[in-house]
């Protein structure tokens, strides 16, 4: 239960020394990404002038606030409240986000299923676990949107953010093939007669 | 007492913002409970972020969730209101577009078919109103509902029959929280609607998952559901943010009503652990604001 450190974009052997249970914080840039752009990205062959391999990407569409550019606000937008959604819909976008556009980490909340995990594997990525929800405290963690792109999407648009401590993320599927999601699916599963029982219900 | 739809479309704007800043104190106290009781350390630091993130909503004036959800407003009009029903339902619309533009939120709102946003909180049919009335005398209450979408993608029914009796309500719901997991952002607050029409039973599920905390079915057999389902739900180690630990619900919360000779149906919805809701009351002495 090891505790990294990193400064974004990460290289593969940084990723791959990831385990399931470790936790993460990062430093620099982190872009945010949804439904709509994934599916324009790679529905709709629409492509972004950003350049995300190495980087991290978070399930997000965020609260902004639409301001003058200016040095602190270089994208023209104030954050005001950004957090983090279901990934699970997002699900078969992992492979060709890693594949196409080279990135290596996921933060979302809820999990991915078995194709993400199989692409961790193959290409050296992680999903990383940040609390759901819990957006305010996510949002002191965000110094400033530094770009945004695709913006007619908004607020799906792709989201450049730079970050400062941003997490403790639990790392929660990594490249060996472990996922906690999985792990915790079973025991559930495992307790479901026993749950039944409690109410005298045949399984 | 007569209302003015002005002051409503004011209220309506306020109680989107507050529903979106402040939990209820119900929900802060289910907090502490679900603590209290936690065995598991991870899940114990899970709940502790989530606590956290309450404080810091409150320190920094800030949205508790960026989903700022489904706009749902619940209105209870009492005896001797004098109130312009369309403009009431205007005046509520106003207020969840001037919330949405003018503080500004996020919408989370858009066309089915064609995903526009209109940037406003609103769409065809669009903050959701339920309107009802109540005894209470000259008193307008209007509760607000900010319904996140990912307790909301978990939403089920099923149309059982009698012969599978209340057994087959007990394993749905069993089979709905497994099937959640973590994707509902919990602990929840398990809804199941018994009963009724097909979306009778799914709205009554939803009255259940919006109820306070603490506050129980008024059907004797719905609360002797409620206490059975929150115990088993519990047994099941999905935990907070389904990653593993004793508090996966905060409480089952169930509603009945009649349903046909052949009929047996049976809904769930659930709310995340962020159970934000807002209420405001017109009295003849002016508007109080609560939850």
């Amino acid at each position: 239960m090891a505790h990294h450190e990193f400064t974004t974009p990460v290289t593969e052997a940084q990723v791959r020394a990831l385990q399931v249970n470790d936790t993460v914080t990062l430093q620099g840039t982190l872009y945010g990404i949804r439904d709509a752009t994934q599916i324009h990205l790679f529905d709709r062959g629409r492509t972004t002038r950003f350049d995300l391999r190495g980087h991290a990407v978070i399930h997000t569409a965020p609260n902004v606030k639409p301001v003058a550019k200016t040095p602190a606000n270089p994208a023209g937008y104030a954050p005001l409240c950004i957090g983090t959604t279901t990934s699970d819909r997002m699900e078969r976008f992992t492979h060709p986000l890693m594949q196409q556009c080279g990135v290596r980490l996921i933060i979302g909340k809820g999990g991915l299923r078995e194709a993400s995990l199989t692409a961790f594997g193959e290409l050296g990525g992680a999903y990383l676990a940040i609390v759901g929800g819990t957006a305010a405290l996510e949002t002191t963690w965000v110094e400033a949107i530094e770009d945004v792109d695709l913006d007619d999407l908004n607020p799906e648009s792709l989201w450049k953010f730079r970050v400062r401590g941003f997490g403790p993320l639990l790392v929660a599927m990594d490249s060996h093939g472990a996922s906690l999601y999985s792990e915790v699916k079973r025991h559930a599963q495992a307790r479901r007669a026993e749950a039944l029982a409690s109410l005298g219900v045949k399984a | 007492m007569k209302v003015d739809p002005a002051q409503v479309e004011t209220v309506a704007r306020e109680l989107y913002i507050r529903a979106l800043k402040l939990l209820p104190p119900d929900v802060k106290q289910g907090f502490d409970a679900l603590a209290r009781r936690e065995s598991d350390p991870g899940a114990q630091r899970v709940l502790g972020t989530m606590i956290r993130n309450i404080q810091v909503a409150e320190q920094t004036d800030n949205l508790l969730c960026q989903d700022t959800g489904i706009p749902i407003y619940n209105v209870a009009i009492g005896r001797n209101v004098d109130i312009d029903g369309h403009a009431l339902k205007q005046a509520i619309r106003s207020g969840c577009e001037r919330a949405t533009r003018e503080h500004p939120f996020r919408s989370s709102v858009v066309h089915p078919v064609t995903r526009a946003n209109e940037h406003s909180s609103c769409g065809r049919g669009v903050p959701v109103i339920a309107l009802d009335f109540s005894d209470a005398e000259e008193t307008l209450e209007i509760e607000m509902i900010p319904k996140g979408s990912g307790s909301e993608n978990n939403s089920f029914l099923r149309m059982a029959i009698p012969a599978e009796g209340v057994d087959a309500i007990k394993r749905f719901v069993i089979d709905c929280v497994l099937e959640a997991g973590g994707k509902t952002c919990p602990p929840t607050i398990v809804g199941v609607g018994v009963g009724g029409t097909a979306d009778l039973c799914v709205h009554l599920a939803k009255v259940a998952a919006t109820r306070p905390l603490g506050s129980q079915c008024d059907d004797a057999e719905g609360a002797k559901l409620e206490t059975e389902l929150t115990r088993a739900v519990n047994l099941l180690g999905v935990g907070p943010q389904g990653l593993g630990g004793d508090a996966t619900a905060f409480a089952v919360h169930v509603e009945t009503a009649a349903t046909h000779i052949t009929m047996n149906p049976v809904a769930v919805n659930m709310q995340c652990h962020s159970a934000r809701r807002a209420r405001a009351t017109f009295r003849p002495g002016g508007i109080e604001y609560g939850y």
